[in-house]
């Protein structure tokens, strides 16, 4: 395991674009920091940025990478090893250095700028939704052969889960609006990884207060430890299941 | 040392294997023939646990290979096609290779890196690389560890004929020291001197399965090429 993986962040590595990525969001950070003087005004324009851009990159670039990689899965795969330590090394590099250019792009200037539990809640979540998008990103390159269906795929899967599944549960709360809904809402955000990082920033930045009654509820379930525990798990499914299905799919694959 | 029981592949409506049992034993060269497209890799993936037949059973040494991977460290597999990741460099791959197989083998066969003049290329980025090139690469990394059991799948297409030479002298050298050998090829005439057993398939089905003797005498020809061609025509002649 550890050989392969050694072999697979070193091939990352040489790809410029995850250097590229942590540049940009370096530059995305330092500016937003820099542009107001209130660094919570800054966080709060960065938790949108990294909430859309963090998702979208780490999906993308994980298809394409598992797709490119596919001579050297084939190669492997004639060799004595185990195709659960090729998976997992694979999966396991996309996720170390995606992580790590996430904490230099972004965690670093969050540390700098505004070290506190919100700061560092910020840069928890980060990490999480990279390794839940790259889980996603194996699921979705699993599933089919085809590199432009598979890349398809994860793009719909980016947009149902930064906009679709949103769109969605508005419908719902406006058709059911007559209804107390807001246990229901609980449950939902648990349906989309995404959702349950962005109400974790939110409640650590104190703004809930803004969302009424839905925020008050949300308060009383996410705003405590056990709340925070549930999330914290709620998001390690998110990334143990896609990565589990994917797993039995690549096992069972002629090569 | 390899047993195969009836197994079975289809690819969507194709079957590429049709209940296929054989048994191939130790000290042997092993032709396996037949026409484009009639399961002659989908048997050797099925060998190497790339691909998973539909059902059937393979053992290798008495054990069974499903979802088991030590057996690969004795076997040497030269694909028809390599294919390699383009932005490593030979010297790359070949310490991948011993990187992966430490431990198991700790003094790794170069003759065929030297023969080949690799030595050279190592530097050479895989994507650079021609196609004869390529092959060496993969007949040099097949040979590397001192597999008991050697699958080589079109071994010399591509290759020119000094190397393809060498090449054959390396399978010859490695049969007698009693191992197992599985060749495709569609030049019949270089098989001649390599084989001592033919496999032939068709239609993803064993027609035969002789030692090259018998097979030569049935059909009363010297020649390989000339046996196969005789059986080829006896069969259309049939249909």
């Amino acid at each position: 395991m550890k050989k392969l993986l050694k072999y697979v962040i070193v091939d990352i590595v040489q790809n410029k674009i995850v250097l590229i990525y942590t540049l940009l969001l370096l530059i995305i950070s330092m500016s937003v920091f820099n542009l107001e003087n209130n660094t919570a005004k800054g966080l709060l324009s960065l938790l949108n940025i990294i909430l859309i851009i963090v998702p979208l990159i780490c999906i993308i670039f994980s298809t394409i990478y598992i797709y490119n990689s596919s001579e050297f899965i084939e190669l492997l795969v004639s060799q004595p090893l185990k195709r659960r330590t090729i998976w997992l090394s694979i999966f396991s590099g996309l996720a170390s250095s995606l992580s790590f250019a996430f904490f230099i792009g972004a965690g670093i200037p969050i540390l700098l700028y505004h070290a506190d539990a919100t700061g560092f809640m910020m840069i928890a979540m980060g990490l999480f939704l990279t390794i839940v998008f790259v889980s996603i990103a194996m699921l979705a390159a699993g599933l089919t052969r085809d590199k432009a269906k598979g890349i398809g795929l994860s793009i719909l899967l980016w947009l149902y889960f930064s906009l679709i599944f949103d769109a969605l549960v508005l419908f719902f709360l406006f058709q059911f609006q007559d209804y107390p809904l807001e246990r229901a809402m609980v449950v939902c955000s648990f349906l989309n990884p995404i959702d349950l990082g962005r109400i974790q920033i939110l409640l650590q930045m104190d703004i809930s207060a803004l969302m009424g009654y839905t925020g008050a509820v949300f308060r009383d379930f996410f705003g405590n430890s056990t709340g925070i525990t549930l999330s914290f798990i709620g998001l390690l499914t998110w990334i143990i299941f896609p990565l589990i299905i994917s797993l039995k799919k690549f096992k069972a694959k002629d090569l | 040392m390899i047993v195969a029981k009836n197994i079975t592949k289809q690819f969507g409506k194709l079957k590429a294997l049709d209940n296929v049992s054989v048994t191939f034993s130790k000290g042997e060269c092993i032709a396996l023939l037949g026409p484009n497209g009639c399961g002659k890799t989908t048997l050797i993936k099925s060998l190497l646990g790339m691909v998973v037949p539909d059902s059937g059973s393979i053992h290798f040494n008495n054990e069974l290979i499903t979802n088991k991977w030590m057996y690969r460290s004795q076997v040497g597999y030269m694909p028809q096609i390599g294919r390699y990741p383009e932005n490593m460099t030979i010297a790359h791959v070949i310490d991948m290779m011993k990187d992966i197989r430490k431990g198991i083998d700790k003094d790794p066969d170069e003759e065929l890196v030297k023969s080949f003049g690799l030595k050279d290329l190592l530097q050479k980025k895989m994507r650079t690389l021609s196609g004869g090139t390529t092959q060496k690469v993969s007949a040099a990394l097949a040979f590397m560890f001192h597999p008991d059991v050697l699958i080589l799948d079109e071994p010399t297409a591509g290759l020119d004929p000094l190397a393809s030479e060498k090449l054959k002298q390396k399978i010859i050298k490695e049969k007698e020291k009693g191992k197992l050998v599985l060749i495709t090829s569609h030049i019949l005439s270089e098989l001649d001197d390599l084989i001592t057993e033919v496999f032939y398939m068709q239609e993803g089905k064993l027609l035969f399965h002789k030692k090259l003797v018998e097979l030569k005498e049935e059909t009363g020809e010297a020649k390989l090429s000339k046996a196969i061609a005789k059986i080829m025509i006896t069969q259309e002649a049939e249909l």
